[in-house]
């Protein structure tokens, strides 16, 4: 019993722990800030089911978004989402047992129109059995420059408290802040860019209370002992995207994101993309993504000895690691001449696989000498199925 | 905090005062920015369903939020 509560304890460490304290990071890029110089989001519903299959886990579950506004200065959006997490990580194989877990997600948001300034309020919750978080959100977006320019600066502030499933009495804070400011700049009648600027400071405990990092004990064995990560962490990111349209009616998207922390993590994104409307009702999508990043500081596969230094920690997402991904899509519009209240409606299927490969974390399951196994890396499949409708 | 925040705020609104500046891209010149397919993020559910993926599974964050096209076009 007690063995797999620290099972779901170790995945919780790579995908609760992170799941929470994602849920501002969810909110600032889903439904805080799509806005767009002066015009309000328009009325539309999504109803999302998707699906997440790699590495010993599945994660599935609804996204339910929905917005309607009065058409002149107000906006409203509330969104339901779900996760049904069964995982049989490398993490819970190794340190523990597989475990099912379930997580929410609510959000609402307000947008408030005043000539060409959009004021946005918005509030998330997420719950989960040792995870709790709450985050606040405000933005001001503002066109300029008749309209060529929109600047969009948002604030949120969050709150998570942070608790162990085998463990009644322990519960523990992370307070978090971000800063975000973006610019969406016309720069021909054919090409668009977009730059986004954001920090994040966080304050609490941030480790992973289940996950324990293994040592070299000295008579050639393996110790562990739990993991132990600085109080506070501080980052920066700075993207830009471009989107040309094509001569024949397609559009072409280029990104890059560059990210730096004082846990001394570096991260480099590239994005391509490639939309391509097909007749009067299909649109097909096909992208490709590179991700890479460098380890943190206090990381490390395999430690000389017990305590070896102030923080120590072995998540996979800390390691020096990268990956790649590809995305299809297809969506099917229909009720393009309305249909009682709806004004048109969107079938959408979206398909990305990933691959990953690290550089200095090690398959365990491998086996091989101590410090030496191979080194660890997955495939996954990711499947969104939705439907869209506007009124 | 409160620093940050009224930095920020002071910068929009100098940007704001100089608004007069004539637009280089006319608003009848952004059919094609206008399209539906020049959107960054055409589907707001998925997009932020992605985005997810991603910061469960990397160690960066931050930035990937979308602005919207900013034309101005309806």
């Amino acid at each position: 019993m007690q063995k797999a509560a620290r099972v779901a304890a170790v995945v919780a460490t790579n995908m609760l722990h992170r799941y929470k304290k994602l849920t501002a990071f969810i909110f600032l890029a889903g439904t805080g800030i799509q806005l767009t110089a002066g015009v309000l989001p328009e009325d539309r519903a999504d109803a999302l089911y998707h699906s997440y299959d790699g590495g010993g886990v599945e994660v599935t579950g609804p996204s339910i978004l929905i917005r309607k506004g009065d058409k002149k200065r107000f906006s409203v959006s509330g969104n339901y989402y779900a996760d049904s997490i069964s995982s049989a990580s490398i993490d819970v194989i190794t340190q523990g047992s597989p475990y099912t877990e379930q997580r929410t997600q609510k959000s609402i948001a307000v947008d408030y129109l005043h000539a060409d300034t959009i004021f946005s309020l918005g509030h998330t919750n997420s719950d989960e059995s040792d995870y709790l978080s709450d985050t606040t959100n405000f933005s001001i977006s503002q066109s300029l420059f008749g309209d060529l320019t929109t600047v969009t600066m948002g604030f949120s502030r969050g709150r998570d408290d942070v608790l162990k499933n085998d463990a009644s009495g322990f519960k523990r804070n992370v307070d978090r802040n971000q800063y975000q400011i973006s610019l969406s700049q016309i720069l021909t009648k054919n090409l668009i860019m977009l730059v986004n600027y954001e920090n994040v400071t966080e304050e609490g405990f941030l480790n992973n209370p289940y996950r324990s990092v293994r040592y070299d004990n000295g008579s050639g064995g393996t110790g562990t002992q739990p993991e132990k990560y600085p109080g506070t962490r501080t980052s920066n990111a700075i993207a830009t995207r471009f989107k040309y349209y094509l001569p024949y009616r397609a559009a072409v998207g280029a990104g890059y994101r560059f990210f730096t922390d004082d846990w001394e993590i570096d991260a480099h994104t590239f994005e391509l993309d490639y939309r391509h409307p097909l007749k009067k009702h299909w649109d097909f999508d096909l992208s490709y993504r590179f991700y890479t990043q460098s380890d943190a500081e206090f990381y490390s596969d395999f430690f000389p000895f017990r305590n070896p230094q102030t923080f120590f920690g072995r998540d996979k997402e800390l390691s020096e690691f990268t990956n790649h991904s590809i995305g299809l899509g297809v969506s099917y519009e229909f009720l393009e001449n309305g249909w009682n209240f709806i004004s048109k409606a969107k079938a959408s299927f979206k398909y990305n696989h990933f691959w990953y490969e690290y550089d200095n974390y090690r398959d365990l399951t491998q086996g091989g000498t101590v410090g030496e196994e191979p080194l660890y890396e997955f495939e996954a499949d990711v499947i969104q199925l939705f439907i869209s409708v506007w009124y | 905090m409160p620093a940050k925040i009224a930095c920020l705020t002071a910068l929009l609104l100098l940007l704001n005062g100089c608004s007069s500046i004539e637009p280089w891209v006319k608003p009848y010149e952004r059919a094609h920015l206008a399209d539906p397919i020049m959107s960054f993020s055409a589907d707001p559910a998925s997009a932020a369903y992605m985005h997810h993926i991603y910061v469960v599974r990397e160690g960066a964050r931050g930035a990937e939020g979308s602005a919207g096209g900013g034309c101005g076009c309806n």
